[in-house]
C-alpha cells in the first residue's frame, strides 16, 4: 500500500509540473485556437535560464559549504527565469505568430511547429546537446510519513505550483487584463469593439503562460536532476495533452489534466512497465479526443454553417 | 480525348509506350550506377523516397486538408514489414526462382507490398477514430499515433527493440533499393495519386477540403473518402519505408521521431500544399537542401527551421499554391487561372 502512495506523490508532483506548462498552452489555445508547439521549448529555456543562474549566484559553492541556498536567491532564481522565459514567449508571438494571425488555421500550426524546432536546434548549440545536472537550488531533505518517502522538493513542487495557480486564477478573475483576456476568447472581434486592446491582451496571455512554464522547468529541472534541450519536446506535448484532456481553453481543467497525465504516468510506470510511460499519455490523448473531443471541463462548440 | 481510336490499339500503344519506359528507366539505372559517385546517386535515391512520401502525404494533407503531422509512424509500419517479411521470404522465393536478380526483384517488390498493405491497414485503424477530428485536433491525435507506434517498435523484441532491425545476417539488409526500383515506384505512386486526384474521388476530396459541411451536404460520403484518402496516402508511405529500410540496410525506431513527420510537412509546405507537382519539387528539395547543408554540420537543423518559419511568413502557400506545374501551365500561363 506504502508503494502505491508513493506513487501517488510522485504521480501528483510530476502532474503539477503538467499543469503549469499546461496552463500556457490552454491560456493561448483560448484565444488564438494556437496549439503553441513552441510553448515546450520556452519550458526548456525557463529551465536552462534557472540553471545558468543559479550557478552564476554560486551555488556550487553554498553546495561545496554545506549550506543550503538561500531560499531568497531561489526565488530570485526562479523569478528571473520566469521573466526571461515571458519575454522570449512575447518575442515569439510578435515575431512569427502575429504575421500570420489572421491566415488559415494551418498556417500559424505550422509555424509554431518551425519555432518549435528552430528553439530545440537552438539550444543544441547554445547549451550542447549533453544532459546537465541541475544546480541544487533546494538541498533535498527525505523524510518518512507511514513508509511513504516525500522529500521537500515535492512538497515544494506542490507548494509553487499551487501559489502559481491560486495566483493565476486571482489573475484572470480579478484583474483587468484578465478579464480582457476571458473577452478576447469569447468573441476577439467583439472585444476589440469594446475597446480592448488585443495585442497587448494577447501579449499579456503569452507572458503570463511563459513565465508559468519557467517556473514548471526550474521544478521539472529539481526534480528530474538533468535537463537537455530536447526536454521541451515530450514534456511539452504531455502538458498539451493534458490541456486537451481536461478541456482546451479551460484554465481549471488545464489543472486537472495535469494532474490526471502525471498519475496515470507514474501509476503505468509502477504497475505495468516504465516503456509504456510515454505510451499511455498518447492513448489517453487519443481516447479522450475520440469519445469526448471537448475534455472533461470544457463546452461542446456546435459548428455552423 | 479527340481522336475516337479503337479500344485495342491504345491498349497496345500504352503497353508499348510503357514497355519502352520501363527499358528507359533501366537504362538510365544503370548509367547512374556506372556514372556517377556514390554520393550524388544516394542524394538522388533520398530524392526519390522523399518525393513518394511527399506525394502521398500531399493527398490527406493537402488535397483533402486533412492535416497529418504523425506520418512518420505509416513510414515505420512500412520499412519494418518490408523489412521483417524480406528478410523471411528470401529465402523461399530463391528456392523457387533461383538465387539472383530475379528473385530479389521478386523478394523486394513483394516486401513492399507488404508494408504498403500493412501500413495502410494501420491507417484505416488509426484513421476511424482520428478523422471524426478536424484540423488542429485531427493533427494533434495524428502525432499521439505516430509516437505510440514508434514506442510499440521500440519495445517489439522480436524487431530488436530500441537497437532497431537489420535481419538476421550482419551486413544488414540486403540493398535492394536501386535507382531502378526507386524511381519505379516513384512513377507508380505519382501516377496513382494524379489519377486519384483529377477522378471525380479527387474532386469531392477537395469539396471536403473547401467547405466539409456542404460537401456532405451534396450528399459527399465525407467519412468514407477520408478514410480512404488516409488509408491510400499511408500506404504509400509505407512503400517509401519499405524503399528506405533497403537503402538504410536497417531501421531503428528513432529514424521514425516526429522529426521525420516534420520532414514530410516541410516538402509538402515548400512545394505548395495541394500540387502533386509541388510535393515532387519539395521531395527533391528537402534531400538536396539537407544534404547541402551537411558541411553547416551542427546549424543545418536550426538553418532549416528557420526556412519553415520564414516560408510561413513570407509565401505561406509555398512555391506553386495549388497550381499544377505541367506543359498546361506554360500553354495557359498567360491567363490568370482560378485553381479549384
Amino acid at each position: 500500500m506504502s508503494e502505491f502512495f508513493q506513487q501517488i506523490i510522485n504521480g501528483l508532483s510530476l502532474g503539477s509540473i503538467y499543469a503549469l506548462i499546461a496552463l500556457g498552452y490552454t491560456m493561448v489555445y483560448g484565444i488564438l485556437k494556437l496549439i503553441n508547439f513552441a510553448h515546450g521549448e520556452v519550458f526548456m529555456v525557463g529551465a536552462y535560464s534557472g540553471y545558468y543562474l543559479a550557478t552564476s549566484l554560486g551555488v556550487e559553492r553554498y553546495a561545496q559549504s554545506g549550506a543550503s541556498f538561500p531560499l531568497l536567491l531561489a526565488l530570485l532564481v526562479l523569478g528571473l527565469s520566469m521573466a526571461i522565459a515571458a519575454a522570449l514567449g512575447v518575442t515569439i508571438e510578435a515575431l512569427a505568430y502575429r504575421p500570420v494571425r489572421k491566415a488559415p488555421r494551418l498556417t500559424p500550426l505550422i509555424t509554431a511547429i518551425g519555432v518549435s524546432l528552430f528553439l530545440q536546434n537552438a539550444g543544441m548549440l547554445l547549451f550542447t546537446p549533453d544532459p546537465r545536472p541541475y544546480p541544487p537550488i533546494l538541498r533535498e531533505l527525505r523524510f518518512e510519513v507511514g513508509g511513504v518517502i516525500v522529500t521537500n522538493i515535492k512538497l515544494a513542487i506542490f507548494v509553487v505550483a499551487i501559489l502559481l495557480m491560486v495566483g493565476l486564477q486571482l489573475f484572470v478573475q480579478r484583474t483587468w487584463t484578465g478579464r480582457a483576456m476571458r473577452a478576447l476568447s469569447l468573441n476577439m472581434d467583439a472585444a476589440r469593439l469594446m475597446g480592448i486592446d488585443v495585442n497587448a491582451t494577447i501579449r499579456a496571455t503569452f507572458a503570463v503562460g511563459s513565465s508559468l512554464a519557467a517556473a514548471g522547468g526550474i521544478l521539472f529541472g529539481l526534480d528530474q536532476i538533468t535537463i537537455t534541450p530536447l526536454m521541451g519536446v515530450l514534456t511539452g506535448m504531455k502538458a498539451f495533452v493534458a490541456a486537451v484532456l481536461g478541456g482546451i481553453g479551460n484554465i481549471p481543467g488545464a489543472v486537472v489534466g495535469g494532474l490526471l497525465i502525471g498519475l496515470a504516468e507514474q501509476l503505468t510506470a509502477g504497475y505495468l512497465s516504465p516503456d509504456y510511460r510515454d505510451a499511455i499519455t498518447f492513448l489517453i490523448l487519443v481516447v479522450i479526443l475520440v469519445l469526448k473531443p471537448e475534455g472533461l471541463l470544457g463546452v461542446v462548440r456546435q459548428e455552423k454553417v | 480525348m479527340s481522336a475516337p481510336a479503337p479500344r485495342k490499339p491504345r491498349w497496345a500503344l500504352r503497353a508499348a509506350v510503357a514497355a519502352a519506359g520501363v527499358a528507359a528507366l533501366y537504362a538510365a539505372g544503370l548509367g547512374v550506377q556506372a556514372g556517377l559517385i556514390d554520393y550524388v546517386q544516394r542524394i538522388l535515391l533520398i530524392s526519390g523516397i522523399n518525393v513518394i512520401l511527399a506525394v502521398g502525404l500531399n493527398l490527406i494533407n493537402g488535397t483533402t486538408g486533412q492535416f497529418s503531422i504523425g506520418h512518420a509512424g505509416f513510414m515505420a509500419v512500412g520499412a519494418y514489414t518490408a523489412a521483417f517479411v524480406g528478410v523471411h521470404l528470401a529465402p523461399h522465393v530463391a528456392a523457387a526462382l533461383g538465387a539472383g536478380g530475379v528473385a530479389d526483384a521478386v523478394t523486394f517488390n513483394l516486401a513492399l507490398l507488404a508494408g504498403a498493405a500493412l501500413a495502410g491497414l494501420t491507417g484505416v485503424l488509426v484513421g476511424l477514430p482520428s478523422l471524426r477530428l478536424k484540423g488542429d485536433y485531427l493533427a494533434i491525435v495524428t502525432l499521439g499515433f505516430g509516437e505510440i507506434i514508434r514506442i510499440l517498435f521500440n519495445n517489439a523484441q522480436f524487431l530488436g527493440g530500441a537497437t532497431g532491425y537489420s535481419g538476421a545476417s550482419a551486413a544488414g539488409l540486403p540493398p535492394y533499393t536501386t535507382f531502378f526500383w526507386v524511381f519505379f515506384w516513384v512513377i507508380a505512386v505519382v501516377t496513382l495519386i494524379k489519377n486519384v486526384t483529377f477522378s471525380q474521388t479527387g474532386r469531392s476530396l477537395i469539396a471536403i477540403r473547401e467547405d466539409e459541411v456542404a460537401a456532405e451536404a451534396m450528399a459527399t460520403p465525407t467519412t468514407r473518402l477520408k478514410v480512404l484518402a488516409f488509408t491510400l496516402s499511408a500506404a504509400t508511405a509505407g512503400i517509401a519505408g519499405g524503399l528506405f529500410a533497403h537503402l538504410q540496410g536497417g531501421i531503428r525506431p528513432d529514424d521514425f521521431k516526429f522529426d521525420k513527420s516534420i520532414d514530410m510537412i516541410v516538402m509538402i509546405i515548400v512545394g505548395g500544399l495541394g500540387s502533386i507537382s509541388g510535393a515532387v519539387i519539395g521531395g527533391v528539395f528537402v534531400a538536396v537542401s539537407l544534404e547541402l547543408m551537411r558541411d553547416l554540420q551542427q546549424y543545418r537543423l536550426v538553418l532549416y527551421a528557420l526556412l519553415l518559419v520564414v516560408i510561413m511568413l513570407v509565401r505561406p502557400a509555398g512555391l506553386l499554391g495549388q497550381r499544377e506545374l505541367g506543359l498546361e501551365w506554360f500553354k495557359r500561363r498567360r491567363r490568370p487561372t482560378e485553381s479549384a
